[in-house]
């Protein structure tokens, strides 16, 4: 902790700290979309960061991270919207969705935890196409989710009194709704970070670590990789159920159709493109692939009507084509993501050399 | 019992292009170990290009059987032609990176692939023009179509053909040998570039027929086909236990006639309170029982910590 104190150090985190709370301001005044895109980007984050529990430190593939937040924010939904007439304070559903997150974590992970690497990556994922296809069908013959039109006007947060929805005045400025969430976002995601990097150094991290490196190794020399494991789905897990409450609070409304398998594949994508395990990259990958396709959204029409003249493929297909291609070409030239960690960039290096 | 019976024979029908798919996914992963998520949409590409041709050769006064021999022929020379690119543009740079860079940038080429065919092919359902005829059979009060025995011919037969040239075959002896052991394999003279290479061209050759048969089963073709059906395939692929090509084929079957008899019964299994819209959830339940009693999958051998 020694080194955070040194001048540089700080002056940094002041001025990332300045930006932070500039920023929904200066957004603003593109209009109130783009701070919606900023909370999407810290909300993948929040995401991502999770995720790189399992993936990056226990070296775990999930390609079913989605499923969890869908259970957060199905929770949410549920306990909080006039779907079932129940309103319950945030103070109760936020820890029940991460609990029931958490749960489902574990019940996944228990039966499948001796799968490695592949196989566990295709049971994950089926079990995230699972739990969509019941979000999606449950509305019958007892309705439960509301099937695909999904669940509406959900609660907004709600902290003693004050609502997060609509806006606001405190301290003289005034605030948008999205404003609200971007700070609130920024707090949790604070929250996230902190306990990624504590736990990264911490005994149970560098226990991950092992497994991640040497599965066999790690259990000869005594970490129980059962039930490290079982933490890594359940922590990773817990992160997701409270993100997803999250989604469904600020979105004010939950469908099947938000937690598809790309979604899991984009939060992958986030972390291994950001540098796998290394928590700034993978802050940095969430950031750029959640606002990329925002600001190509953007850009991708107006620039082809500057070239061409006028519209020559479709605005919405361009898009994803330029994304898939961003991906294709990061992994082709920084294949240890773009923001490695600098072991895992030492580890690379003579294998560069040689192939 | 009639029912069960049709019920069969509709999921070895699905089965076998199920099986097709799951081949390339297999042989691949045999060789390389990389999950090919781009190889639905190559399915999907094959698909797409047979209703191009199929159509201009039609225009051009064909018969539909020689139309669709056409498409089928063309799809398979495309299929082929785009497996090989990819495997050199997008993943032979990355032979030696992290074992998760090629796995995004193989949803990265999914992502393009995708996209490239909604530009080129538009965002509507597409018409599968019909090559043949619509002739019904019935065995022991089962139907079946005529074009359900030509799926089932043809992959059996392509999967015949595959076989021989696995097993009948230098470049065969060569994959086998790449899959167990690339490095030994390379320094007995084996050429490793072109191993991978030609389990890219070969897998994705059987995908474009599996996107033919596709298409005329259920006679129509989108671009997006290809995610759920690549998804269900490289599921059977691991059912059956991923690197083996008889896994791949028996998971494939399997899972088509899991699927099959999952869908007619479940609404009196469960009393009504699951109707057949759950027929997706099927395969990922077997597979999850599977792997928890069998971890390498039915038919796989014991292979070593690749995580």
């Amino acid at each position: 902790m020694k080194n955070w104190l040194s001048p540089r150090s700080t002056a940094g985190i002041v001025l990332i700290a300045a930006a932070l709370v500039a920023l929904p301001f200066v957004l603003a005044t593109g209009g109130q979309a783009w701070v919606r895109i900023a909370n999407f980007a810290i909300l993948y984050v929040f995401l991502a960061l999770g995720l790189n529990i399992v993936v990056g430190f226990a070296g775990l593939l999930d390609l079913g991270y989605i499923a969890f937040y869908a259970v957060g924010a199905y929770a949410w939904a549920l306990l909080a919207s006039p779907h079932f007439g129940i309103h319950w304070p945030v103070w109760a559903i936020l820890p029940l969705g991460a609990g029931l997150a958490c749960i489902a974590g574990v019940l996944l992970g228990s039966p499948t935890l001796k799968l490695r690497g592949d196989y566990l990556a295709i049971v994950t994922l089926g079990f995230g196409e699972i739990v969509r296809i019941f979000m999606n069908n449950l509305n019958a013959p007892v309705n439960i989710t509301n099937g695909p039109q999904g669940i509406t006007l959900i609660d907004p947060v709600s902290i003693a009194g004050f609502r997060f929805s609509g806006s606001s005045e405190i301290l003289g400025v005034t605030l948008s709704g999205p404003q609200k969430y971007y700070f609130l976002l920024v707090a949790l995601a604070i929250l996230v970070i902190i306990v990624n990097l504590r736990l990264q150094h911490s005994r149970i991290g560098r226990a991950w670590q092992a497994i991640r490196e040497d599965e066999i190794a790690a259990k000869a020399v005594g970490i129980d990789t059962r039930n490290l494991k079982l933490l890594a789905f359940a922590m990773g897990a817990s992160f997701g159920g409270i993100a997803g409450g999250i989604f469904a609070a600020m979105q004010g409304f939950v469908s099947p159709e938000s937690f598809s398998l790309i979604e899991s594949i984009m939060i992958l994508a986030m972390v291994v493109l950001g540098g796998m395990g290394h928590i700034p990259g993978v802050i940095l990958g969430a950031v750029l692939l959640s606002i990329l396709p925002e600001a190509l959204r953007y850009g991708v029409a107006p620039v082809q009507k500057l070239l061409f003249g006028q519209i020559l493929v479709d605005p919405e297909s361009l898009r994803m084509l330029i994304f898939g291609l961003a991906l294709v070409l990061v992994m082709r030239f920084k294949p240890a993501g773009l923001w490695p960690s600098p072991e895992r960039k030492r580890e690379l290096q003579p294998e560069k050399a040689g192939g | 019992m009639d029912i069960f019976l049709q019920q069969i024979i509709n999921g070895v029908v699905q089965g076998s292009i199920y099986a097709l798919v799951a081949l390339g996914y297999t042989m691949v992963y045999g060789i390389m170990g990389l999950i090919n998520f781009a190889h639905g949409e190559v399915v999907m590409i094959g698909t797409l290009v047979t209703i191009t041709v199929a159509g201009l050769l039609a225009a051009a006064g064909l018969p539909p059987i020689l139309a669709g021999l056409g498409g089928l022929i063309a799809a398979v020379l495309c299929c082929m032609a785009l497996g090989w690119g990819l495997e050199r543009v997008a993943y032979r740079p990355l032979r030696n990176a992290p074992r998760l860079t090629p796995l995004i940038t193989a949803i990265g080429m999914s992502i393009v692939l995708q996209n490239v065919a909604m530009i080129a092919w538009g965002r509507n359902y597409l018409t599968f023009p019909a090559f043949l005829p619509k002739a019904n059979f019935e065995v022991a009060g089962a139907h079946f179509t005529a074009i359900q025995l030509f799926i089932v011919i043809v992959a059996a037969a392509t999967m015949a053909g595959l076989m021989l040239l696995i097993y009948r075959t230098k470049l065969g002896m060569a994959m086998r040998a790449t899959a167990q052991n690339p490095a030994v394999a390379s320094l007995m003279g084996v050429n490793i570039d072109r191993v991978i290479a030609a389990a890219f061209v070969i897998g994705s050759a059987l995908g474009a027929v599996a996107g033919v048969m596709v298409g005329t089963y259920y006679e129509i073709a989108h671009y997006q086909m290809g995610f759920m059906l690549g998804l269900k395939a490289f599921t059977a692929a691991v059912l059956g236990g991923i690197g083996n090509l008889a896994g791949a084929m028996a998971g494939g079957v399997l899972l088509g006639i899991i699927e099959a008899l999952g869908a007619g019964y479940i609404g009196s299994l469960t009393g009504d309170f699951l109707g057949s819209h759950y027929q997706d959830i099927f395969a990922f339940v077997v597979l999850i029982v599977v792997l928890m009693f069998k971890p390498s999958g039915l038919f796989g051998e014991k292979t070593g910590d690749r995580a």
